[in-house]
């Protein structure tokens, strides 16, 4: 019915590796990016680990110019934005700029940003406000700046939907491309490790307190307690399939399915996977690994596994949640998930999901902590928002 | 009491402090050319404007005509703008 | 494009000089104003100290103890829109599928004003570089992500289908309801409860505006500070509110007999690729969404009859917006009513766009086009027909409403009569 949308370029910052490169090769043994907290004096807070990316300097991608108006997290976003387009082999400056466009997502916008000016307002008064505060913190900041600096006028915006707004920007982007918009970076790239973003994440109330790094963040372990803050995401390049065929250019796979839902009476992710399915006329059989939201938290974990089991059948396809090695990237989390899906089909491989030691009750085939090799066409990611979102994509190779 | 003065090195680093240093080395060139040229060819916008006028006025304790973004368009004209605030009669 | 068509069943607002549907009409067609000196908070340190606030009380409108405890203002206008929509569309959301009820909520800004206090809260009033959790509100985290607002939305009535706040500056009210009207179109979702909030009156608001001197400091003279397309307009005030609508696919809006207020015909959003804050002078890119709207929508510029500016009253962006109007609509610009309702409610940067759809389905109903208030000097460069001060009586099928948002956001939405457009 509608035209088939793909994926020709992935732009990537993660903590346990910043681009492509370093970013699978670091994935596909375990290796895991969450350390101790560096970014500020960790000591106060009951949160001491994080996912930090390591080796990042912006001055060596982003004109000076751009540095006083951008938090991290925009500067994080316009070179994935950069890697992104390079890796498809797309020069901005040559299509026209109406057929290009920029849908991301953000949790929470450019805290650390704020919390200076807010100092400042606090500290000294009105005046010491910076010029760029209007927009630099806010939550379409990402977008604007990815579309000034690549010169995309086409359909752009901005979803905010907690830590599903990964895949919904995919979505939108992916709905922008069947009305006929030729190119959008799409994904969503989030940090917040300021102490002032670090007391907002706290009180999600879904925090681990643990100091060690192995034994954080362990989805579907009967040890779960909550998960570890990372910082970084993925930044895609969309494209008509045709339109991609065309130029000759390298597909990593395609957008084949998805929805979103809310929960209510009950919980809404077993509708988001089967309308996802739905949408990308796929039955659970086709479905070759899945992606999980891997939340860490038990009653989140029991929601997410009985829902697995209830699609696929007790341990009935592959799960792994290669976030263990990030942390959770909040908005970029479900969009390095999609990345990695692109890049285990690539490949043939499963990435593991490290430190865990799965509880045997869900009924999962959890991939361990050794990647498993595999023939993958179809993968299916899934990702939850606080408050209640779900979404859910289905790629193909 | 010395006179505090305001130079195009003074321009200079505000500039560079609130708002970068412009691609192409806007700034870098002999100073009586830089002085002359429009902001808007060194790299500089109107928000750069604003926030190099804001940290003049919190450094040098003046206060700027709003006009002063609008009208200096270049490194001198600004220049001038600020020296006859700092000039300006204390009573 | 499938053939569903996409209607306004539903709507409440909440905007300033009176909060509700009606008491929003009378303001604007009586071209009264709703600005005045801030009371929120002492606003002597600003350059601007006006803004247009909402007497608002939240019990009255039936918000519970604990639903006011945890959610930010921004987030309580919606809740109090989204279940007064939905109540003036007359749909029990209860009989329906809830998987097919989707929300979408634009902000811009988020809990803007929450924020402001919690970071007063946990860094001991701007001391600490290293902020105390301890003092953190037990809600921070609705404050610390928008989506809350949609979440709460979508709690409110009953809706579990595609979900999202939609956050693209100040063209947020717009973009949030186009984003619905295509998943209903696209046959993802068969109702959309959607429309946008902000609640942004805050010092770190009036701050960050004061430091890009885009808000009026004409604090002397407040009721009348707001100045679209004059020419001693000198920035814009600041304001607040919600507008919330029930979006439906036409023909299953008729068989429930639902009344229609208004087809949303076309809508696009482009991007200027300029600068965050500036506009290009020329309008190109709001043309170029203006033009898509009205391909969307199947009509020739000539068959707009009134433009519902988005007139924000600064220097740059009314002769924009001038410019983009006369690109895209050629000589029928020059015939075709223009106004601005900022000049009455201000400019609640990401909730505008919704009230500013409101007001064009108002225009529709009532045949009457609200003026621009305090229009006394024109601008020469500004040479439209902007309606001062006074409202006009006159056949309104169809409206174009505009936005311009920080980030080059360029936004534009058609509005007709449901019975006048062609099937």
């Amino acid at each position: 019915m509608t035209a088939s949308v793909v994926v020709t370029g992935l732009g990537i910052t993660a903590p346990n590796g910043l681009g492509t490169k370093d970013y699978w090769s670091a994935t596909r043994v375990g290796k895991s990016g969450i350390g101790p907290l560096t970014r500020f004096d960790a000591a106060p807070y009951p949160a001491k680990l994080a996912g930090e990316i390591d080796g990042f300097t912006a001055e060596e991608h982003l004109p000076s110019r751009l540095l006083p108006q951008t938090d991290q997290v925009t500067r994080l976003s316009l070179v994935a934005a950069d890697w992104a387009l390079a890796d498809a082999g797309v020069r901005p400056a040559d299509l026209p700029a109406f057929d290009m466009g920029v849908i991301t997502a953000s949790s929470a916008g450019g805290f650390e940003f704020s919390q200076h000016e807010l100092k400042s307002l606090w500290s000294k008064g009105g005046e010491y406000v910076s010029a760029y505060q209007s927009f630099a913190w806010f939550y379409a900041v990402n977008t604007g700046q990815i579309s000034i600096r690549n010169g995309m006028k086409g359909p752009s915006g901005v979803v905010v939907t907690d830590q599903a707004g990964g895949l919904d920007a995919v979505a939108q982007a992916r709905r922008q491309i069947r009305k006929g918009t030729s190119l959008v970076v799409a994904g969503a790239v989030d940090a917040l490790l300021c102490s002032w973003g670090w007391v907002g994440l706290h009180t999600s109330g879904r925090l681990s307190t643990a100091d060690d790094p192995g034994r954080a963040y362990l989805p579907f372990d009967e040890r779960a307690a909550g998960h570890v803050p990372g910082e970084g995401g993925a930044l895609l390049i969309l494209e008509a399939a045709d339109a991609a065929r065309a130029r000759g250019a390298r597909v990593y796979g395609e957008i084949a399915g998805y929805a979103a839902t809310f929960d209510g009476r009950e919980p809404g992710l077993r509708k988001a996977i089967e309308l996802a399915l739905t949408d990308a006329d796929l039955a659970p059989s086709d479905v070759d690994v899945v992606f999980a939201d891997a939340a860490a938290e038990p009653e989140l974990d029991r929601i997410e596994a009985e829902t697995l089991v209830e699609v696929f059948g007790h341990r009935g396809v592959p799960v792994t949640a290669p976030k263990t090695m990030t942390g959770r990237l909040y908005a970029g989390a479900a969009a390095l998930d999609l990345a990695t899906a692109f890049l285990a089909m690539g490949e043939g491989l499963i990435p593991p999901t490290v430190h865990t030691d799965p509880a045997d009750h869900y009924g999962l085939d959890l991939v361990g902590t050794e990647a498993r090799p595999a023939e993958l066409r179809t993968a299916l990611v899934l990702a939850r928002g606080h408050g209640g979102f779900n979404s859910a994509m289905v790629v193909r190779s | 009491m010395s006179q505090p003065t305001f130079t195009l090195d003074d321009l200079k680093r505000i500039l560079l402090e609130g708002s970068g240093a412009p691609e192409g080395g806007g700034l870098d060139g002999d100073a009586q050319d830089v002085l002359d040229t429009e902001f808007s060819d060194i790299g500089y916008d109107s928000l750069a404007l604003l926030e190099t006028a804001s940290r003049i006025e919190r450094e040098y304790g003046i206060d700027l005509d709003e006009s002063v973004i609008g009208d200096a368009t270049t490194p001198r004209a600004f220049i001038d703008a600020v020296g006859d605030h700092l000039v300006a009669p204390a009573a | 494009m499938s053939g569903r068509r996409v209607v306004v069943t539903g709507m409440e607002v909440l905007a300033p000089g009176g909060v509700g549907t009606d008491a929003f009409w009378s303001l604007l067609s009586e071209g009264r104003t709703a600005t005045r000196g801030i009371t929120f908070f002492d606003p002597a340190q600003f350059r601007s100290r006006v803004a247009a606030e909402i007497d608002f009380d939240p019990y009255a409108h039936g918000l519970t103890p604990h639903e006011v405890r945890r959610m930010d203002r921004a987030a309580q206008f919606a809740v109090v829109a989204a279940r007064g929509a939905v109540a003036d569309s007359g749909l029990d959301t209860g009989a329906l599928n809830p998987y097919r009820i989707g929300v979408t909520i634009g902000s811009a800004v988020g809990a803007t004003m929450s924020l402001d206090e919690d970071y007063r809260a946990v860094s001991d009033g701007g001391r600490l570089d290293l902020v105390d959790h301890a003092y953190a509100d037990p809600f921070f985290y609705n404050h610390f992500v928008p989506s809350s607002f949609a979440a709460e939305v979508a709690r409110a009535v009953g809706a579990q289908g595609p979900s999202s706040v939609v956050s693209a500056g100040c063209t947020s009210g717009l973009d949030s309801v186009g984003y619905a009207v295509e998943l209903i179109r696209e046959g993802t979702a068969d109702v959309m409860v959607a429309g946008a909030t902000d609640a942004p009156i805050s010092p770190i608001t009036m701050a960050c505006f004061d430091a890009i001197k885009a808000t009026t400091p004409r604090h002397d003279d407040p009721e009348h500070a707001s100045r679209p397309f004059d020419g001693t307009r000198n920035g814009f005030v600041l304001g607040e509110g919600a507008a919330v609508f029930v979006l439906e696919e036409l023909e299953s809006a008729r068989r429930r007999g639902a009344r229609v207020h208004a087809e949303i015909a076309g809508y696009a959003t482009r991007s200027n690729a300029y600068h965050m804050t500036g506009l290009r002078p020329d309008g190109a890119e709001m043309s170029e969404a203006i033009t898509v709207a009205l391909d969307e929508a199947r009509m020739n510029p000539t068959e707009i009859d009134y433009i519902n500016a988005h007139g924000s009253g600064t220097k740059q962006n009314d002769r924009h917006e001038t410019a983009a109007f006369k690109r895209s609509l050629g000589d029928h610009a020059y015939r075709t009513p223009v106004s601005s309702i900022k000049s009455m409610v201000g400019h609640s940067l990401g909730a505008i766009g919704s009230i500013e759809i409101a007001a064009s389905v108002l225009a529709i109903r009532h045949d009457v086009v609200p003026p621009t208030a305090n229009l006394h000097t024109p601008d020469p460069e500004c040479d439209l027909d902007y309606v001062p001060l006074t409202a006009r009586d006159q056949l309104v099928d169809t409206v174009l409403t505009v936005g311009s948002g920080f980030g080059g956001f360029q936004s534009a939405m058609v509005l007709a009569r449901p019975e006048r457009t062609a099937a």
